[in-house]
């Protein structure tokens, strides 16, 4: 029964795109009006002032410096988070010894591994911030990895961590891979199990490696879900605010050595109350972060394997 | 959105402001959450940001209620209260036994609301119109008092200052309070931020472990950097600070360099005029005084990456002997201190050729309590403050945290806890001699941010003193010819 069904496709949408419209699109939208103001967000009015938010932020050495530590997690933290993931799924579903009656396993106790690395995806990134920074803590008898250094004679390489300009923003980005391999070591085993069993017996047979198995067939079967992970990986190395806010000395320091995007944004809208200008820099990120999967998308751009 | 012409009428308009603003606030709050873009609803665009309303700055409410001897700014009976109080080292318990009193004579309602962020949480209430009735605007996400003033937000306190006092109906408030409080509540013409807490700032230390290793507190710089080397031969860092909030070290810091090169050059340094920073001497001699601390190792290993909780805990374990703070500390840090610890603080200390006698102190009004002029009850608002500013509740106030109001001779006769007891005591001493900074009041994102980032440098050995004094120079110019930031000026 044709007749009809275009009102009916017309009749299941339409809500749905009236609210993301309302409430995803004219956001968006707004947001670039409002980066044309000198807005203060505390009283209802605000002048036009063109482009002046954009050159200011365009001079601002503040925003680069912290654009520069985000593309530095962006070089870093998506690479070694999914290396990571991929290795330890791999490990957990295809890398045990050969057992009886199986062709692939996982090394011994991997369900219990599963477990445990997936563990900080449960707890709120609030929490985890909050207990790195205790982790983190400086004094040699209160903080956990200053003791334990302590503890196995490694006193010599005891620091201040946070506090240490050169180290404080690798330190923050650990946290930030620490948080997120247990999510893909779930996905990426999830995708593991899709494989079919048969190309990993004839690899065996043929008497591949664990090295050749994961170069060979593993990981190209694995490339649409590596290429989401890295998009996914992006944007949140991109963003990093609760971390930098919560661990970061001096909001952003030592001296803005660990400042990044948002948490400039979330200053200069709250703290200076400057909401024009904190939504020119909301625009810059969209800008950027824009950037970055378009980029992924078309250079990660492989051919489909069929199986 | 025309907020200013809707509250010609009261009550209706209200109500239907208030549930305008709500989704616009959750929108503003979830998507700067996520750190994308601030963004206010549609309605919120055609209206606001390119409307003209709102521009009638000084207005102030008409109060709602009859005025009478025992209700001299005119309460509505049984009009409910919003309280919006910061729960930081203070707690806010004080704050609610005021509201208890309120409660209980006017028949009416108070919401309580006791936050950390009051700044995030309160910024879209403005914008939308519907800001709670009294603030406690504290704490390192506090609002941006200096804007919030010029824009018209903030009720008019003289109505407050000339009302009779609650213990005294002879006096006025105005003659029960410091007079530093209203000088430094005064935003141009007008008095609407009242100073609620009066806080003494300084050297903090342990009087017993002072006495038991025979050390005295030193009077000049240079006699604290031999007892320095002396505290360290004895195993136990000289110093310790909040290196997570570099700032702290300011209340020291800076009040050091008003005492040495004297207020009016200070003034100048406040009024962010070209050169306050290189031009004094005073500023020379401190900076490389707490440059000469971080070269000889004085500070507590670590500090840099400390939070005050987490700086103050080793203080009373006894790591660290001095810390800069504020009176606030002891009521903080109670839950570490031990027993027998004997808090105290001390003056600051001498220079050469100094401007200000030995003794002088830093002693400031703190805890900015603001009445919102478009929130419902603004009478009410200031009630609750006469309610705080009455013997009783000061006194509450001295004992319930620690601290000292801006109520003068409150607690007099009180026992005093030892820490409040000891700033008490250095308060009498210095008498007139008492300094008072607004640059971090004026401008926070340089104080707490550059300046201390640039501090925190200092203290940790990677900042030279020389380069601290430029750059703290080039940041203040910058924000001096930054437009987007409002300028305030004092003259004494």
């Amino acid at each position: 029964m044709q007749h009809g069904k275009y009102r009916f496709i017309v009749g299941f949408l339409a809500l749905p795109l009236i609210v993301y419209g309302v409430f995803v699109i004219s956001p968006f939208v707004q947001a670039f009006q409002i980066s044309m103001t000198d807005w203060s967000g505390l009283v209802g009015t605000a002048e036009f002032v063109g482009l002046d938010n954009f050159a200011k932020l365009w001079e601002s050495d503040d925003f680069w410096n912290a654009l520069r530590h985000n593309v530095y997690m962006l070089a870093l933290v998506p690479v070694v988070t999914l290396a990571l993931g991929l290795f330890f799924a791999f490990m957990l579903n295809v890398g045990g010894r050969r057992r009886k009656n199986e062709v692939v396993t996982g090394v011994a106790g991997s369900k219990l591994y599963k477990f445990v690395f997936f563990f900080p995806q449960v707890i709120s990134i609030t929490i985890i911030a909050v207990i790195w920074f205790n982790i983190y803590n400086p004094d040699p008898d209160d903080g956990m990895l200053n003791s334990f250094l302590g503890a196995v004679g490694l006193d010599g390489l005891q620091n201040s961590w946070l506090g240490e300009k050169s180290l404080a923003l690798w330190c923050i980005s650990a946290v930030m891979v620490w948080g997120h391999v247990g999510f893909f070591v779930v996905l990426f085993s999830a995708a593991m199990a899709s494989i079919p069993r048969d190309i990993y017996e004839a690899a065996l047979l043929d008497g591949a490696s664990r090295f050749h198995t994961f170069f060979r067939i593993t990981l190209p079967l694995l490339w649409d879900t590596v290429q989401t992970g890295w998009v996914y990986m992006g944007i949140i190395a991109l963003d990093a605010f609760a971390l930098v806010q919560i661990m970061s000395v001096n909001m952003g320091g030592p001296d803005g050595a660990t400042d990044v995007m948002p948490l400039r944004l979330y200053l200069t809208a709250f703290r200076d109350s400057q909401f024009g200008y904190a939504a020119a820099m909301g625009v810059a990120m969209l800008i950027v972060t824009m950037t970055f999967a378009v980029l992924t998308m078309r250079f990660a751009r492989r051919e489909r394997i069929e199986y | 959105m025309g907020s200013t012409s809707a509250r010609t009428d009261e009550g209706l308009e209200h109500e239907g402001h208030g549930s305008e603003g709500l989704g616009r606030r959750d929108l503003i709050r979830r998507s700067a959450a996520i750190g994308l873009i601030t963004v206010p609803t549609m309605g919120f665009l055609s209206s606001c940001a390119t409307g003209g309303g709102g521009g009638n700055a000084k207005e102030t409410k008409a109060p709602g209620g009859p005025k009478s001897e025992k209700n001299p700014l005119g309460v509505a009976k049984g009009a409910p209260l919003e309280a919006f109080i910061f729960k930081g080292g203070l707690g806010d318990q004080y704050a609610k036994d005021a509201e208890a009193d309120y409660r209980s004579t006017y028949g009416a309602d108070v919401k309580h609301t006791g936050t950390q962020q009051v700044g995030p949480k309160l910024t879209p209430r403005f914008a939308g119109g519907n800001p709670p009735d009294v603030i406690d605007n504290s704490g390192a996400d506090h609002l941006d008092m200096n804007k919030l003033s010029t824009q018209g937000q903030l009720q008019d306190l003289a109505a407050l200052l000339d009302a009779p006092s609650m213990d005294d109906p002879a006096k006025k408030v105005r003659d029960t309070i410091h007079p530093s409080t209203i000088e430094k509540g005064t935003h141009g013409d007008t008095f609407d931020v009242l100073y609620y807490a009066f806080t003494i700032y300084g050297t903090w230390y342990s009087q017993k472990l002072l006495a038991d290793k025979g050390w005295t507190y030193p009077k000049t710089l240079s006699e604290m950097v031999t007892l320095c080397g002396e505290i360290k031969k004895a195993g136990i860092a000289p110093w310790t600070y909040a290196g997570k909030f570099p700032y702290y070290v300011h209340f020291n810091l800076f009040a050091q360099i008003a005492k040495i090169g004297g207020m009016e050059k200070w003034i100048a340094i406040d009024n962010l005029e070209p050169g306050a920073w290189t031009s004094n001497d005073a500023v020379k001699e401190v900076v490389e005084h707490y440059e000469e601390l971080a070269a000889k190792k004085y500070f507590l290993e670590g500090s840099q990456g400390l939070t005050h909780i987490q700086s103050q805990t080793a203080w009373n374990k006894g790591k660290a002997v001095f810390i800069p703070n504020g009176s606030w500390v002891e009521n903080e840090a109670a839950p570490t201190t031990p027993a027998d610890f004997g808090m105290a603080v001390g003056a600051l200390f001498d220079g050469t050729g100094d401007k200000m006698p030995h003794g002088t102190l830093r002693a400031e009004p703190s805890e900015p309590y603001l009445v919102a002029a478009k929130g419902r009850n603004p009478a009410g608002g200031m009630e609750l403050l006469r309610i705080m500013l009455s013997k009783k509740h000061a006194q509450n106030f001295a004992t319930k945290v620690k601290s000292l109001t801006c109520v003068m001779n409150a607690t007099e006769g009180m026992t005093l806890s030892p820490g409040l007891a000891s700033a008490s005591k250095v308060f009498k001493e210095a008498g007139d001699n008492l300094i008072s900074l607004q640059l971090q009041e004026w401008y926070p994102a340089l104080t707490d941010e550059k300046i201390g980032g640039l501090t925190g440098q200092l203290l940790a050995g990677e900042l030279k003193a020389a380069d601290w004094i430029r750059k703290t120079q080039a940041e203040c110019d910058k924000v001096a010819k930054d437009d987007a930031v409002t300028k305030f000026e004092r003259t004494a």
